[in-house]
């Protein structure tokens, strides 16, 4: 598989009126096509600051690094995101090559205008298709994601479909462009755990359909189990673990990874205690130093931990850690 | 854990009427459609359900925070007996005191400009449950204590404190009054998995201090599987299955119970694929489907499914299942 999409040394700040915050903290990662890659972390994690740093979508009190360096391989161009400045040419990446849906489709589509009328706009901005096109290809899509009677949905506001039904039209209009690159923010966060399992299967479904690269972000493992071929674990705007899901999930190496998947409930044993990982998510304005999770850490060394900040530590091929006790092949315990 | 009940509800229905047309007989939301129910004492009930099911406005009528339509509920801690149906204001103000919710998000329920310490002392206070300032001192730092809240940080405001520490603030109040009956309304859903694991310890483990009967209501079964000891399943306003927690786990009974089970994304991700998928989404209660009400997502729906509405009735000991097809299901079928 060809790489998709290239991220070095991500490092983005915030300047607040309390001070300037790291918000993403030297992160690196690379996707192939039509590969699915789930960025877990719990909220303040820095995920999703992450992924809307793909297409510059974070707020202007947002500083990049100037090590910063995110290329998107195009056919026949790789584009240096880092570099495009205007909004202008940051359409062809917005909604053109990068698409992306949110946690909230109530929140996402605008509450006066048809969702038909929504998807027609955005093909007529990234594509040369004439309006009647445009429609065909919105109902379409509308169709493909599974909603029924989709040219009567076609002409209908988002308030008048249901969460789900909400979700798949936030899908059709995300893929109607034909991005090479989705992020999916917390797509199936809103929804019950029955809607959730259809959207999931309709998103696989797509990545064979269409073969483009998807960034899943949640906060759910399960979802993850379910969904990525790769994982990238964060914690206060740091990559902790990164590698295939499998071995992520089943031979966790870092001590967060390990801890989270120690709080989840697991149905197969409902007589083990579930274990909170002691104490809160620091504030980003009080960032510790050294290794970000040394504060919460039961295995954290004195000395160590809370003063140098660990490298990745190579597990496996692709399974990788940055801790301290990790060591390759084996797991810190 | 005695066996009596201390709340136990029959027929009980909740309507909300909508605006109508002129002509014709006005619509109405059917929430809640007889719910008959009992939760013993000391207990730690589960009421899981997707939206719109019905599970909170089921919780808010035992706290008599919705209007009963029909059918009736009866309180009895071994103190005193209510029947909330025809209970008067001074026995309801009684009540208030021996029933209290704890809410989904610890952000929205905790007023910004209240120290914590009034935050939980003011339950005390409305009720009229202390005399002095120092007896209400005395009762918020004991509480406080309990719920493993820092003493020094009654002071601060809720601002100052991250999702775990304020839901922690949200139990001490709704403790504070020493009610023998807790409603917990999603309580831990808007909360990280780290965080999560430890407000459900602290719930457990102070149910069990001060024998407290706990009605959870969750959208999320591993963790009622985990918390609570006896699970009600709830669908378009009907209780659907009703079982101990380990033995409706072990053998659902109902179609939907099995599909929510199934549905819950597995840590294996070799797994992928096996789920028994649930194709439509729930029928809006103002027009629900006639018969049972699963029928239209039901994979098992039959003839009769889609006329007679089926009964809760007994599948074994304390295990009671509404399904017409639940005895030749559990003969044919594989476990889900």
């Amino acid at each position: 598989m060809t790489s998709l999409l290239n991220v070095e040394n991500l490092t983005l700040q915030f300047d607040t009126d309390e001070g300037r915050i790291t918000a993403v903290d030297d992160v690196s990662f690379s996707l192939k096509q039509g590969e699915v890659m789930g960025l877990v972390g719990e909220s303040g994690s820095g995920k999703s600051v992450t992924a809307k740093a793909l297409m510059k979508l974070n707020p202007g009190n947002a500083h990049y690094s100037d090590s910063t360096k995110i290329t998107l391989h195009l056919a026949d161009w790789a584009v240096d995101i880092m570099s495009l400045k205007s909004s202008r040419d940051m359409q062809v990446v917005r909604g053109g090559a990068i698409s992306m849906i949110f946690q909230e489709p109530m929140a996402s589509f605008a509450p006066a205008i048809s969702i038909g009328d929504q998807m027609v706009e955005q093909l007529l901005i990234h594509t040369d298709m004439t309006k009647k096109r445009a429609r065909e290809v919105s109902i379409e899509m509308l169709d493909r994601v599974g909603i029924s009677d989709a040219s009567k949905r076609f002409k209908q506001f988002a308030f008048e479909l249901s969460g789900g039904m909400r979700q798949r039209a936030m899908i059709a209009m995300a893929l109607s462009t034909k991005p090479k690159l989705l992020i999916a923010d917390e797509p199936t966060t809103a929804l019950d755990v029955t809607i959730q399992a259809q959207v999931i299967d309709l998103m696989k479904d797509l990545v064979d359909d269409f073969g483009m690269g998807i960034i899943f972000i949640t906060h759910d493992l399960g979802v993850i189990a379910q969904t990525a071929d790769n994982v990238a674990v964060m914690y206060l705007g740091r990559i902790v673990e990164q590698g295939p899901v499998r071995e992520v999930i089943r031979t966790p190496a870092h001590p967060y990874t390990q801890g989270l998947l120690a709080a989840l409930p697991d149905l197969e044993d409902m007589d083990s205690p579930l274990v909170p990982i002691p104490g809160d998510i620091p504030s980003p304005l009080e960032r510790p130093p050294g290794c970000v999770f040394h504060t919460r850490c039961s295995v954290a060394i004195a000395g160590k931990c809370n003063t140098e900040i660990p490298e990745f530590v190579q597990i496996d091929a692709n399974h990788r850690a940055a801790c301290h006790l990790a060591t390759k092949g084996g797991r810190a315990s | 854990m005695s066996e009596k009940p201390l709340i136990s509800t029959r027929d009980l229905s909740v309507h909300y009427p909508l605006r109508g047309g002129l002509i014709g007989p006005k619509p109405v939301v059917r929430a809640v459609e007889s719910v008959s129910v009992d939760i013993t004492r000391g207990s730690f009930f589960g009421l899981v359900g997707e939206s719109g099911s019905g599970k909170t406005t089921f919780g808010r009528a035992l706290l008599r925070a919705a209007p009963i339509t029909r059918g009736s509920i009866k309180y009895d801690d071994g103190e005193v007996n209510y029947d909330l149906t025809t209970i008067d204001d001074k026995q309801l103000k009684d009540y208030r005191s021996r029933a209290q919710l704890i809410f989904q998000d610890p952000y929205a329920a905790l007023s910004p400009r209240m120290t914590v310490r009034d935050i939980i002392a003011e339950p005390l206070q409305v009720m009229g449950l202390t005399k002095t300032r120092e007896e209400t001192d005395a009762r918020v730092r004991e509480i406080a204590a309990k719920c493993r809240l820092n003493l020094e940080h009654l002071r601060r405001f809720p601002h100052a404190f991250s999702g775990g520490q304020r839901q922690r603030i949200s139990i001490a109040r709704a403790l504070v009054s020493a009610p023998q009956f807790v409603v917990a309304d999603e309580s831990v859903a808007a909360l990280d998995v780290s965080i999560q694991a430890d407000v459900l310890n602290l719930l457990k483990s102070i149910q069990q201090e001060m024998g407290l009967t706990f009605l959870f209501i969750s959208h999320d079964l591993s963790v009622v599987a985990h918390i609570c000891d006896h699970v009600a399943v709830m669908y378009l306003g009907r209780l659907v299955e009703t079982a101990p927690t380990r033995e409706l786990f072990a053998a659902p009974r109902h179609p939907y119970t099995k599909a929510l089970l199934s549905a819950i994304p597995s840590l294996d991700p070799d797994a992928r694929g096996t789920a028994q998928k649930l194709e439509g989404e729930i029928p809006s209660p103002t027009n629900p489907p006639p018969g049972c009400k699963f029928n239209t997502r039901c994979p098992f729906a039959i003839d009769i499914c889609r006329k007679d509405e089926p009964k809760l009735e007994s599948s074994g000991s304390e295990h009671n299942v509404a399904c017409h097809r639940w005895r030749e299901l559990a003969e044919t079928e594989v476990p889900a």
